[in-house]
C-alpha cells in the first residue's frame, strides 16, 4: 500500500508541474502584455513594469521562479486586478468559504444519494422505487446553475423564507440554498449508481447463501450487500469532488457567497492572469490529492484489488 | 437502464433468426420498441425543427428591438399570440421566441460537434493505444491519467480568457477535454477485440497495423462508441451552458440556452418569469431527450450492459 501511494505521488507531482508549466506557457503565448490596457503606456514605463514582475526574463527562468515561489513560500505572485493584495491572500480569504459549503454539499449528496439508491434497490419496482428513479432522472437535468435561480425564485421571491445571497460568516439561512443547489445533480447521480450496483449485488450468489442461512434483513443489507455495492459509488466520489469545486464558481457568482469562484470569474473577465493561475493550480492540487485518497479508500474496501 | 419501462422485444424480432437481419437492423428494432426512447427522439426532432424553422417563421429577428414594448416589458412584453412575441420579449424588447430558437440551436450544435470531436479523437487514440500495446500503451494511458486529474473547467476558462471568447474555441475546447473517457472505453474494447481470430488472420496475411485498426478494430467498436457519444451530448450541452451562464461563453447579441437562462434569472425579481421559463423548458427537454435516447441506444446496440 505504501509503495502504491508513493507510486501515485510520483505520477501526481509531474502532473501538477505539467499543469503549472502548461498554464504559464498559455499565458505567455497570449498576445499583448498584461499591462497594456485601454490606454497605452510609454515603452520605458512598460519595460519597467515588466521588469518589476520579472516578465523580462527568459521564459524558462520565469516558470522556474514561479514554481519555486509556490513551493517555498506558497507565493502565487501579486494579483493584477486587486492591486493591494497578493493571490495567496485572496485564496486564503475565499477558500475556507468554498470549502465550507462544498464539504456540506458533498456530505449531503453522498448521504442522501446512497440512502435513496439503497431503498430504491431494496424495494425494486415499488412506487417508492419509481419515485426515487423519477427524482434522480429529473434532478440530473437540474445542474447547479439551474437549481440556483429556481431555489431563489421559490424560497426568496415567493415564500420569502431565505435570503437570496450573501454569506454572513456562514450562518445557516445563508448556507441552505448554496448547499442544495450544489448537491442536487450529484445526489441524483449517486442515487442512480447506488441503485444499479445494489441491484447487481443483491442478485449474487453470496447474498443468496446469506439469505438461505436465514440472516436478518438489516444484517443482510448493511453487513453483506452495502460494502461491495459501494465500490462504484466510491469511484464516483472523485468526479463529485471536482464537480463541487467547479460548481462553486456558479454558487459564488449567483449567491455572492464570496468564495473562490467569484474571484475566479472576475479574474477571468479582467485578465488577472496570476489569480486565475493560482486558483487553477490549487484546484488541480486538491483534485489530485483527493483522487489519491479515493483510490486508497477503494483498495481498502475491496480486498481483491492488489497494487 | 434507469427508467422503469423495459425494452420489449417482439418474439418475431428476436436477434438475427428467420430472415437473417443485420446487427444494425436488430438494434433498430430494439430501439423502436423502447417507448421512452422513441418518444424522446420525437421530442428532440421537434425541438430541432423549432430551432431551425422558428426564426424564419417569426416576423422578428434575433436582434430587432420592439420599441412598443421597451417601456414596460412586464406588461407589454408578455408572451402573447397577438403581438407576435409568442414567448414574450427580454428586458431589451427582443423577441424571445427567436432568441430561444437561436439559443437552442447553438446549444445543440455545441453538444453535437463537441461529442463528434470527442468521438473522433477518443476513438483513434484509444484504438491505437490498445492495439499497439506495450510501452506505447502505458505512456498513452499515463497521459490520459494525467489529463484527467486536471480541473478542466478551470483550464477551459483560462483558454477562453487568453485566446478570446469565441464559439469555435468553445467547441474545440469542450470536445478536446471530453475525449478522455472515450479513449479509455475504446482502449478496453480494443484489447478484447485484438484477441479475436479475424485480427490474427489479418496479421498473418500481412495487413498493415494502421489498416487493421481502421478496417477491423474500429468498425467493431462503433456500437459502443456511438452509444457513448450520444450520452456525451447532454454533458457537452451542460458544460457549454455552464460557461455561458457565467458570461464567459457565447457573447451578446448571440445567445445559448445557458446565457438565456442567466439573463432570465437575473430579471426574475421583476416578475418577468417567461424570460427564464422558456429557455429552461427547452434546456430540460433537450437534456432529458438525449439521456433517454442514449439509454435506449445503449440497450439497443449493446444489450449486455446497463440493465441495472
Amino acid at each position: 500500500m505504501v509503495a502504491y501511494i508513493l507510486r501515485r505521488l510520483l505520477v501526481g507531482i509531474p502532473t501538477l508541474l505539467a499543469l503549472v508549466v502548461f498554464s504559464y506557457l498559455i499565458i505567455v503565448a497570449a498576445p499583448g502584455s498584461p499591462f497594456l490596457g485601454e490606454r497605452s503606456l510609454p515603452p520605458e514605463v512598460l519595460a519597467n513594469m515588466e521588469a518589476r514582475y520579472g516578465l523580462d526574463q527568459p521564459i524558462l527562468r520565469q516558470v522556474m521562479n514561479y514554481v519555486w515561489g509556490i513551493i517555498t513560500e506558497f507565493d502565487f505572485g501579486p494579483s493584477f486586478s486587486y492591486k493591494d493584495r497578493t493571490v495567496t491572500e485572496i485564496i486564503a480569504q475565499g477558500f475556507p468559504i468554498t470549502l465550507t459549503y462544498g464539504f456540506l454539499a458533498f456530505l449531503i449528496s453522498v448521504a442522501v444519494g446512497v440512502t435513496l439508491g439503497v431503498i430504491a434497490a431494496v424495494r425494486q419496482n415499488s412506487w417508492y422505487d419509481y419515485l426515487a428513479v423519477g427524482i434522480s432522472i429529473g434532478a440530473q437535468v437540474l445542474p447547479n446553475f439551474v437549481m440556483a435561480p429556481i431555489l431563489v425564485l421559490v424560497f426568496t421571491l415567493w415564500l420569502g423564507w431565505l435570503p437570496g445571497g450573501g454569506w454572513q460568516g456562514g450562518q445557516l439561512p445563508y448556507l441552505i440554498m448554496p448547499v442544495i443547489a450544489l448537491s442536487t445533480s450529484f445526489m441524483a447521480s449517486i442515487a442512480r449508481i447506488t441503485r444499479s450496483s445494489m441491484l447487481e449485488v443483491l442478485g449474487t450468489d453470496f447474498i443468496l447463501t446469506a439469505r438461505a442461512k436465514g440472516i436478518g434483513f438489516r444484517r443482510l443489507i448493511f453487513r453483506h450487500a452495502l460494502k461491495p455495492a459501494m465500490l462504484p459509488v466510491v469511484s464516483y466520489l472523485g468526479p463529485t469532488f471536482v464537480g463541487m469545486i467547479t460548481g462553486s464558481v456558479v454558487i459564488d457568482m449567483y449567491f455572492s457567497t464570496g468564495g473562490i469562484g467569484q474571484f475566479f470569474v472576475n479574474a477571468a473577465i479582467n485578465r488577472d492572469y496570476p489569480l486565475v493561475m493560482g486558483i487553477t493550480i490549487l484546484t488541480g492540487f486538491l483534485t489530485i490529492a483527493f483522487n489519491l485518497v479515493v483510490d486508497v479508500i477503494y483498495a481498502w474496501i475491496d480486498p481483491r484489488i492488489r497494487y | 437502464m434507469v427508467f422503469p419501462i423495459g425494452v420489449r422485444i417482439d418474439p418475431e424480432a428476436r436477434p438475427g433468426r428467420r430472415d437473417g437481419r443485420s446487427l444494425w437492423q436488430d438494434s433498430r428494432a430494439r430501439f423502436m420498441h423502447n417507448r421512452a426512447a422513441v418518444a424522446s427522439a420525437s421530442v428532440l426532432l421537434l425541438v430541432c425543427l423549432y430551432s431551425i424553422v422558428g426564426p424564419v417563421s417569426s416576423e422578428w429577428s434575433t436582434e430587432a428591438i420592439d420599441w412598443q414594448v421597451i417601456g414596460d416589458v412586464k406588461q407589454h412584453g408578455r408572451p402573447s399570440l397577438g403581438s407576435g412575441h409568442f414567448f414574450g420579449t427580454d428586458e431589451l424588447g427582443r423577441d424571445l421566441f427567436v432568441r430561444t430558437a437561436m439559443g437552442t440551436r447553438v446549444s445543440l450544435m455545441v453538444g453535437i460537434f463537441g461529442a463528434l470531436v470527442a468521438m473522433v479523437v477518443g476513438t483513434l487514440y484509444g484504438a491505437v493505444s490498445g492495439y499497439v500495446g506495450g510501452v506505447v500503451d502505458s505512456i498513452m494511458m499515463r497521459i490520459v491519467d494525467m489529463l484527467m486529474a486536471i480541473p478542466f473547467m478551470f483550464v477551459l476558462i483560462l483558454l477562453l480568457m487568453v485566446f478570446g471568447r469565441s464559439v469555435t474555441l468553445l467547441f474545440i475546447g469542450i470536445g478536446l477535454v471530453s475525449w478522455l473517457d472515450m479513449a479509455r472505453i475504446v482502449r478496453g474494447q480494443t484489447l478484447s477485440i485484438k484477441q479475436m481470430e479475424f485480427v490474427e488472420h489479418a496479421v498473418a496475411t500481412g495487413v498493415s497495423t494502421a489498416m487493421i485498426v481502421w478496417r477491423h478494430i474500429i468498425p467493431n467498436i462503433l456500437g459502443v462508441v456511438v452509444v457513448y457519444a450520444t450520452l456525451l451530448v447532454p454533458n457537452m450541452i451542460l458544460y457549454e451552458s455552464f460557461i455561458s451562464f457565467l458570461g464567459l461563453g457565447v457573447q451578446e447579441p448571440n445567445a445559448s440556452l445557458g446565457s438565456l437562462i442567466n439573463s432570465g434569472a437575473s430579471r426574475m425579481q421583476y416578475g418577468t418569469l417567461w424570460q427564464i421559463g422558456f429557455p429552461l423548458f427547452f434546456f430540460v427537454a433537450v437534456l432529458l431527450g438525449f439521456f433517454f435516447v442514449g439509454d435506449g441506444m445503449r440497450d439497443a446496440l449493446d444489450p449486455r450492459e446497463g440493465n441495472g
